[in-house]
């Protein structure tokens, strides 16, 4: 196991590094530089001061001596301020970095506590009225897109239940009741999405594991059906599944930038769409190469859990 | 003594043809969700196409005495905030999403395949070099490079496009890729690399007909994906600009705006994304089933 592990660590790292020269790469091929597309379209800085804030932010020094200064700042975490409001980066994502932990945290929550068990359903009564049911629920999942389901959400709530999530952002600490109340509704319109793909992946390889021999076998010795199901077939089935919520991890990355802006949630997602369109590019490179970062890490994580659910893997 | 054939029989094109076609027939007799979701891409490709005729107004004519107004015999999905009729909008917009879903999922396709081509035939260090560069895109989550991509260009249905085919290259190219070093380990390869065929002879006339139904079956799924990453780039303002219909903008300059006023702004176009999404899902799946049950698991 310990080999598997140092040779996964291995290749993560050319994989950052490839990843941070490919966001470094993106934000130097904007035509001019970000600082005369951010303040040349005001028309209201001078050369003067345009040539001062290049040489404040390093934009005048060679590409690579620029590439190895973020690096170095990615790297002990001070990536340097915000063009639009002056504020360290460090200290914006360390508001927002939380908030958006906690609405992904509880849409895998919510997704999966869903999705199993109506995957299971699903497998377990093929092709009846519920299996039909857990399938349209499952299909909608990946067509509706979260942003029109959190608009509808938060519509119908209004006018249906004169009920909408409390606005200003409080922290789980200061009122446990107001967070929630205000994580629910996006978190379970992130976790549907997620919910989507699990419940397809979970009724697919249960239906796989319950023709297995073994499977019969438990059967045969008159076992009883719950525990056939859960004991025996649920838990070789989950293996692929924690890899598809591995896979999704990407998908509810990105889907908190929209719920967040549509719910008011100040998290990561809506700290850079706003910096895209404000063009704060010290802040997009951050984000971006942050997000890039705790992807990697997730899916290494992922990796490793397979690989120890599954000694096979480690020997490949 | 054994005679060597001079040339190793290869499978007619009219034939593979024929035979993936009655394939998917035979699969949308067995599942009738795959005829239904072939149903709704007819419906949309040919709205798209007849927009002019199909739609009853103009999308950009405003009436502002019947603003807001709702749904009517006149105005079947209503009108917005300046008395645009939403129904027209929605039949425009769905040129916009084909368009860029079907260019992006085009160059996305075509680029991911050359890629996939190469790596697959050549292997050795430019396969090593140009994979990790696929893994280090792949690194970053799909809409987050398109909104990136779209920052540094400027948000227009042009760059969305851009930037959602810069999104589908990398997995378009392990596809290839994997589908290409199996169709490598057949003998009419060894074959025709023993007759002396040149090498982009060997890829385009052996080795490129076996792995188009891959690349096609990940095409339509991939239309769905980028017809959505289209909506999210309008509605969060970086994609499709006003005051062109674009489904994704209509739920965001007017659909948030006035949905408690007006909810049917944010429901049709919505209704819209969603139907189409629907529509290359299953019709993706269809084809997978057809043509390349192998790839069920890793859709």
């Amino acid at each position: 196991m310990h080999k598997y592990v140092i040779r996964r660590l291995l290749l993560a790292i050319p994989v950052l590094l490839l990843s941070s020269l490919i966001v470094f790469g993106l934000m130097r091929v904007m035509p001019g530089d970000a600082l005369i597309a951010l303040m040349g379209e005001s028309g209201n800085v001078g050369q003067k001061e345009l040539a001062k804030l290049r040489k404040d932010l390093g934009l005048d020094r060679p590409y690579h001596e620029q590439y190895l200064l973020w690096l170095w700042q990615m790297v002990s975490f001070s990536p340097g301020d915000s063009i639009f409001t002056n504020e360290p980066i460090s200290v914006s994502l360390k508001k927002a970095i939380p908030v958006t932990l906690e609405l992904a945290a509880l849409a895998i929550v919510l997704g999966i506590t869903i999705a199993v068990p109506i995957g299971v359903l699903s497998a377990t009564r093929q092709d009846t009225a519920a299996d039909y049911a857990g399938r349209v629920v499952a299909v909608s999942g990946l067509s509706i897109p979260d942003f029109w389901l959190a608009t509808l959400v938060i519509t119908f709530s209004a006018i249906w239940v004169h009920w909408i999530p409390p606005i200003g952002y409080v922290s789980f600490w200061d009122s446990p009741w107001r967070n929630l109340q205000q994580f629910l509704l996006p978190a379970a319109v992130l976790g549907y999405r997620l919910a989507a793909a699990t419940m397809r992946m979970t009724r697919s390889t249960v239906l796989e594991t319950l023709r297995e021999d073994y499977v019969r076998t438990a059967w045969a010795k008159g076992l009883a059906g719950r525990i056939v199901v859960y004991k025996h077939a649920l838990k070789n089935a989950l293996i692929p599944v924690v890899t598809i919520i591995g896979g999704q991890l990407g998908t509810l990355l990105a889907g908190t930038f929209v719920i967040e802006q549509i719910f008011a949630l100040p998290g990561m997602g809506r700290l850079t769409v706003e910096a895209i369109l404000y063009r704060d590019y010290p802040v997009v490179q951050t984000n971006v190469m942050l997000v890039a970062a705790i992807l990697v890490t997730l899916n290494l994580i992922v990796d490793l859990t397979y690989a120890w659910l599954d000694p096979r893997i480690r020997y490949q | 003594m054994a005679t060597v054939p001079l040339r190793v029989p290869l499978e007619e094109p009219a034939g593979t043809t024929i035979n993936r076609a009655h394939a998917l027939w035979l699969t949308m007799k067995r599942k009738p969700l795959g005829a239904v979701s072939a149903a709704l891409l007819v419906v949309l490709v040919l709205t798209a196409i007849f927009a002019d005729v199909l739609a009853p107004y103009d999308p950009l004519a405003t009436q502002p005495e019947i603003r807001l107004s709702a749904p009517t015999r006149a105005h079947p999905f209503g009108t917005d905030d300046i008395g645009r009729d939403v129904l027209s909008r929605i039949i425009y917009g769905s040129r916009i999403s084909l368009w860029v879903g079907l260019l992006a999922v085009g160059i996305g396709t075509a680029a991911g395949m050359v890629i996939g081509l190469l790596c697959g035939y050549c292997e050795g260090r430019l396969d090593l070099v140009v994979q990790r560069v696929m893994d280090a895109i792949q690194a970053i989550p799909g809409l987050v490079l398109a909104l990136a991509i779209v920052s540094v260009l400027k948000p227009s249905t042009t760059n969305a496009m851009l930037a959602i085919a810069m999104v589908i290259i990398p997995g378009n190219s392990r596809i290839v890729r994997g589908a290409v070093l199996s169709a490598k380990q057949n003998r009419y390869v060894e074959a025709a690399q023993a007759l002396g065929c040149r090498q982009p002879r060997i890829i385009t006339t052996h080795i490129l007909p076996n792995v188009t139904a891959p690349i096609l079956v990940i095409a339509s799924i991939w239309l769905g994906n980028a017809i959505l990453i289209e909506a999210t780039l309008s509605f969060l303002g970086v994609g499709t600009q006003p005051p062109t219909p674009s489904w994704g903008l209509m739920l965001s300059s007017t659909g948030r705006a006035f949905m408690e006023q007006a909810p049917w702004l944010a429901i049709f176009p919505g209704l819209a994304i969603s139907l189409a999404v629907l529509g290359f899902n299953l019709f993706g799946d269809t084809l997978r089933d057809a043509w390349d049950p192998k790839l069920r698991r890793q859709g």
